[in-house]
């Protein structure tokens, strides 16, 4: 504190040259220094990605949310402010509300059997397997194939009247099931390429995990008498708590977000006649490169935006009551 | 050794500049200038393509003829990709080729843009392409964005095994009699063979024939100055109803939706007897019903002559050589030049000159049992009117028709009436 003092006394103008100023001038200078290091150091060192975020996520939000006030045309550019009346606009729209329909039912149709199975899968992966490093990496194998690779592979098989799986369904004596004219047909055969890109990836996450549970515990619980689905229901998934929240909420971002999938199953891509399986970015997209409207586009992704942060924030609140009760259980 | 080179040049630029006022500048464009005309510095040109156009011996024979230019080709694989790249570095304001090639479909948006594009009116390529291909492409004011490449003529392709089995003629002029002028005509063909109940359906896609019929409208869906009448248009409720009556009351369709994997699927198991088809629907068809016997084409399109895509290259005010790039362009699309593009890869020419040319119509095609494809194409070009006004929205209004269409033909979920109502609020909402 003294020190400081006599340095603010002192300052670059009070130049006064005795010596032992200036020995004290030098303490302080390395002090104060050392202080700042401490002090700003940190935020220095965390400052890259902030930096970086303001410059490539939070600039575009900000901006989308400017364009989103305006009429603007993709080639034209910037027309009249027109305030609130995109928003307006867009959610008077029946389309709107149907992708908002669709997309949620796309993800849940896709995201609750991913990380159950992701978790099953981990639980069999985590078993004392030959060539266990083989099947591990195995099951990422799905995850490497590009999502437009996978559309086009599955929308083969689920083509109505000549695909593989009308076919093994006739086959054995049932309907054929109209993929691309109802609307729950579709979202299953689009859920089912989301899962199967990423059942896998989900799938190493949960193993990572559940590697990390220390072996003792399992220990005592065969000694207790704990068979192997006992110890995978208390022991397993309770520890991976932490991982299925953030399982959860990545898979909730990503799946609220799905574009490739529903866009290449059929050729128009937007989203069948009837706007069966149209998704929210469908939607955006169709607004902006379709009807060149990026003002009413802009508004989209806003609410989507929107849409994802109260998703993501009940099911955060969600999934910790529900580790809370477990704790106390 | 650096220093004194720097010097030199910095002197004599000191020179130019001073000279500028006497003299120096009025040379000056000739050796460095991207305005000079005769162009002997070395350029090098980009050029954006899509599909095929069938340059890749012209590009290497323009630069053995120009030593000077260098260019680079840059290809994309579908159009839809080329439309989006297109687009977004129109909207960036850079990043374009110095040559950009456009569909039909996109001109009536980039016409809105005509600042965007070079003009390329030139008194020596007037009169080269056939009417509409040249005024598609043409403002109101005068201004032509795009030098036309091929064109999409079209015909009656039709599978002459089907139409044997269902007792109808088989032989190409004759088909051409039967199919008839009018699309009454072409329907009434089109009971007769379903009548003889063997099977396959009389045309592939509900979509498929709007589309045709559609594009003899004069003004489907919007007024030259924005107004749109879609809903309102009688013409376009008659084409409505009168494509969904023929593919769902007299069954003529096989209700797939083209380019669907059902409709490619559809060519294998010959689940329809015609379809109508542009000249490079051929290479289409082709593919798709390889190891299929019988495919034909009649000399015939019903209610007069139509067109159904092709080509423009453009030369974007970006550019940094729009002199250079005008000329290839134009080069590019002389008659002789599309002929050599249509032997490499069958693009259609537009080109009135070319329409004559022998290699032109002594061309056959082998899959279509030796039909003289050239000259059947060449006639069709001719028969084509005026090309019908594409107003800004007509791509989204036409996405809605199509998706009308597709519920009642293909997806069932939807009669005419309801399916038209749908269609009438997607319109009021663009």
């Amino acid at each position: 504190m003294a020190v400081t003092d006599r340095v603010r006394l002192q300052g670059p103008t009070g130049g006064s040259t005795d010596d032992g100023g200036r020995s004290v001038r030098r303490l302080a200078f390395s002090q104060r220094l050392s202080r700042w290091d401490v002090k700003v150091s940190p935020y220095l060192y965390i400052s890259p990605f902030f930096l970086l975020f303001s410059l490539t996520g939070l600039f575009p939000l900000v901006y989308t949310g400017w364009v989103s006030l305006h009429n603007w045309n993709l080639i034209g550019g910037q027309g009249k402010f027109i305030g609130f009346d995109n928003f307006a606009f867009v959610l008077g729209q029946p389309y709107f509300w149907n992708a908002v329909g669709n997309t949620v039912s796309i993800f849940l149709l896709s995201s609750v059997p991913q990380v159950v199975l992701a978790l099953l899968i981990a639980a069999v992966l985590d078993a004392n397997l030959r060539a266990r490093t083989f099947w591990r990496m195995g099951v990422l194998v799905p995850f490497v194939v590009a999502p437009v690779a996978v559309g086009l592979i599955f929308n083969n098989l689920f083509a109505d009247q000549f695909g593989l799986v009308n076919n093994v369904l006739q086959a054995v004596g049932l309907d054929p099931v109209r993929w691309h004219s109802d609307q729950l047909a579709s979202h299953l055969a689009i859920a089912t390429m989301v899962n199967f890109r990423w059942l896998g990836y989900n799938a190493l996450i949960f193993l990572a995990a559940m590697q990390a549970i220390p072996r003792d515990v399992y220990e005592a619980a065969t000694i207790d008498g704990a068979g192997r689905l006992r110890q995978f229901l208390s022991v397993t998934v309770p520890m991976l708590r932490p991982t299925v929240i953030f399982v959860a909420i990545t898979s909730t971002i990503g799946g609220l977000q799905i574009f490739d999938e529903p866009r290449v199953f059929d050729q128009s891509g937007l989203g069948g006649a009837d706007r069966q399986w149209q998704t929210l970015t469908m939607y955006i997209w169709e607004l902006g490169w379709g009807q060149r409207n990026f003002g009413r586009a802009s508004a989209v992704a806003w609410l989507l935006f929107l849409m994802i942060v109260l998703i993501a924030l009940t099911n955060f609140l969600l999934t910790r009551r529900i580790a809370n009760q477990g704790d106390r259980s | 050794m650096k220093f004194p080179r720097k010097l030199a040049a910095l002197s004599a630029s000191a020179a130019c500049l001073t000279l500028a006022l006497s003299g120096c500048g009025a040379d000056a464009p000739k050796s460095s200038g991207p305005s000079g005309e005769t162009g002997k510095e070395p350029v090098t040109l980009t050029i954006a393509t899509f599909n095929e156009f069938g340059y890749e011996d012209l590009i290497k024979e323009y630069q053995t003829l120009n030593p000077n230019v260098t260019i680079q080709h840059k290809k994309a694989a579908t159009t839809n990709e080329a439309r989006d790249n297109l687009t977004t570095r129109l909207a960036a304001g850079s990043g374009l080729s110095d040559i950009e090639a456009i569909e039909v479909d996109w001109l009536s948006e980039l016409k809105q843009y005509p600042d965007k594009f070079v003009d390329l009116k030139d008194p020596g390529v007037e009169g080269r392409w056939l009417d509409w291909k040249a005024k598609a492409a043409t403002t109101d004011d005068g201004h032509l964005i795009g030098y036309g490449t091929d064109s999409g003529p079209e015909a009656v392709c039709y599978n002459s095994s089907l139409f044997k089995a269902a007792g109808l003629p088989t032989d190409r002029e004759s088909v051409a009699k039967m199919l008839g002028t009018t699309w009454d005509s072409y329907f009434d063909a089109g009971k007769k063979f379903v009548g003889a109940k063997t099977g396959p359906a009389w045309f592939d896609s509900a979509g498929s024939v709007y589309q045709a019929m559609s594009n003899q409208l004069d003004k489907a869906y919007e007024k030259e100055d924005g107004t749109v009448i879609a809903a309102d248009n009688p013409a376009v409720k008659d084409t409505y109803t009168k494509v969904l009556n023929a593919s769902t009351k007299e069954n003529l369709s096989a209700h797939l939706s083209q380019w669907s994997n059902d409709w490619v699927a559809g060519f294998q198991s010959q689940k329809f007897a015609t379809t109508l088809c542009p000249g490079w629907m051929l290479g289409v068809i082709e593919g798709n019903a390889a190891g299929v016997k019988g495919w034909d084409v009649a000399n015939v399109f019903p209610g007069g002559g139509g067109n159904w895509g092709g080509s423009y290259l453009t030369v974007p005010t970006q550019s940094k050589h729009q002199a250079e790039a005008k000329k290839l362009a134009a080069w590019l699309t002389a008659p002789e030049q599309q002929i050599k593009a249509f032997t490499a890869k069958g693009t259609f020419p537009s080109q009135v000159q070319a329409l004559s040319s022998d290699a032109l119509l002594s061309q056959t095609n082998t899959f279509f049992n030796n039909a003289p494809t050239g000259k059947i194409f060449a006639e069709r070009a001719k028969a084509v009117g005026a090309s019908p006004f594409k107003g800004p929205k007509f791509f989204a209004i036409n996405d809605a028709m199509q998706q009308a269409l597709t519920r009642v033909d293909v997806d069932k979920s939807d009669d005419a009436a309801s399916s038209w109502t749908k269609f009438l609020a997607a319109v009021k909402s663009l």
